[in-house]
């Protein structure tokens, strides 16, 4: 036991730390913009392409990534000194999978026209780079409450670029926000048109491209030098 | 404890494996009953809205109940199948045209009738490109002029062959008829794309880019009205 704690380096060592310790605070604030997921570290793309069609879809897929996140850090956060090394990433990838089956099934019973749009993407969280990463990165290492912040951080950073990503598209490509129509009938009778090429994965690529150049022109941390 | 140790990870495996698996199925068997009821719904829905009607998940049910006044089965040789057991809902179209040879299959047709004028609703099944697509075609009373479709695939290319649960679509069936001028059936047929038919009683202009769904719909239509046309035929007859 006491080979193992020493090997896993806890963040958390201190017994008194506050539960909001400004190291703490920085698990929850890095990954929405320093260490952004999808903008920063190029992870979990393939989804931010396939459902960003739709607001309503992205804010799904996020609460669902969420939802996986978080159990899945906390799970193998409170078992990291059980977990053998030699097959930790296949342990993972069960505890993700049932997760995931989990958020599927309840999406099916409950939110029955949403899971038919999501499809296999649900399924594909399993995928998810962010998760595994994540995993393997800090829940194997640390205990149980910096890991739930670790990943409600890389949740909502994963969820904003989503959302952000999505609302572009579906404001330009539909002319709606969660289903709704807000650009009037009146702009479609002087000849506005959507832009179909919104709705295609290409343009959600164009997208993160452009959340990624603006964000990177406002934070000077993230600005390379030479 | 040495977490390392060869037996240690078998039986952590085997725990963990167990334990989940246990859990899964758990959710999955208490789920069930919503899960299926869900698709029903959904079925409800499809068929409503082959007669141009529109439903929510809520009201489904009760429209269904409402307007579908009879249900009927009929065997791959067009008659009438009295004594089944199995509600004519129940069958699942898309499942028997992959497992069921062609003989055995059973053919439900429901009747909707709103204001005393009848509707005839068949459900289709068939294949496309990548997967299987399915569907439904409702007749006028004369059980010869298309009152509506609507059609749904699994897995078509989207903005191709994706396109025909689309209403511009679906919407080109609309007045198109069944049986030529003498009475022989022709079906409606589906052709390349960018052509026009507007003219033509039998055919629908396909999907550019679609073909192969597009003709898999036509081919869908004829193979499982082909199968109704005695029963129109004779009920035709004893409604004039």
């Amino acid at each position: 036991m006491s080979e193992t704690a020493e090997a896993t380096k806890d963040v958390a060592k201190e017994p008194k730390e506050p539960l909001f310790s400004a190291k703490n605070k920085r698990l929850l604030s890095d990954p929405l913009n320093d260490d952004n997921p999808i903008t920063i570290q190029v992870l979990g793309i393939c989804s931010a392409l396939a459902i960003t069609v739709q607001v309503k879809q992205a804010f799904v897929m996020s609460l669902s990534v969420l939802f996986v996140m978080i159990g899945a850090n906390l799970i193998v956060s409170w078992m990291r000194n059980l977990i053998p090394g030699r097959v930790r990433i296949i342990v993972q990838l069960v505890i993700v999978a049932a997760l995931v089956i989990l958020v599927d099934q309840v999406l099916k019973a409950f939110l029955y026209d949403v899971s038919k749009q999501l499809s296999v993407f649900v399924g594909l969280i399993i995928t998810n780079c962010i998760i595994m990463g994540r995993l393997e990165a800090f829940a194997l290492g640390n205990k149980a409450w910096p890991s739930f912040l670790d990943a409600v951080g890389n949740a909502a950073g994963y969820g904003w670029i989503l959302i952000a990503v999505a609302v572009a598209r579906e404001f330009f490509g539909s002319g709606k926000l969660w289903g709704v129509q807000l650009i009037p009938d009146a702009f479609y009778e002087f000849g506005y048109m959507n832009n179909g090429l919104m709705i295609l994965p290409p343009m959600a690529l164009i997208t993160v491209g452009i959340i990624i150049w603006v964000q990177r022109s406002k934070n000077t941390k993230l600005i390379e030098e030479n | 404890m040495d977490v390392n140790k060869n037996s240690y990870t078998f039986i952590f495996s085997a725990i963990l494996v167990i334990v989940v698996a246990g859990l899964l199925a758990f959710v999955s068997e208490s789920l069930k009953p919503m899960q299926k009821e869900n698709v029903r719904i959904e079925k409800m829905q499809n068929i409503l809205a082959s007669v141009g009607m529109e439903s929510t998940p809520q009201n489904a049910a009760e429209k269904f109940e409402k307007y579908i006044v009879d249900q009927k089965m009929l065997s791959n040789d067009g008659e009438v199948l009295t004594a089944t057991e199995i509600d004519p809902f129940d069958i699942d179209v898309v499942q028997q045209y992959k497992a069921v040879p062609a003989e055995e299959r059973q053919y439900p047709l429901f009747i909707f009738e709103e204001n005393g004028a009848k509707k005839y609703i068949v459900p289709l099944a068939g294949k496309g490109l990548w997967g299987p697509i399915w569907g439904y075609i409702s007749f006028e009373e004369d059980m010869n002029t298309v009152y509506g479709t609507t059609f749904d695939h699994k897995s078509e290319t989207p903005g191709l062959g994706a396109e025909i649960n689309t209403d511009p679509f679906q919407d080109k069936f609309i007045g198109k008829t069944i049986f030529d001028q003498s009475d022989n059936f022709v079906s409606v047929d589906v052709v390349k794309g960018g052509v026009d038919t507007s003219g033509d009683q039998h055919k629908i202009d396909g999907i550019s880019g679609g073909t192969i769904t597009s003709k898999g719909v036509g081919e869908m239509i004829e193979r499982t009205l082909k199968v109704y046309v005695p029963h129109f035929k004779g009920n035709k007859q004893a409604a004039l």
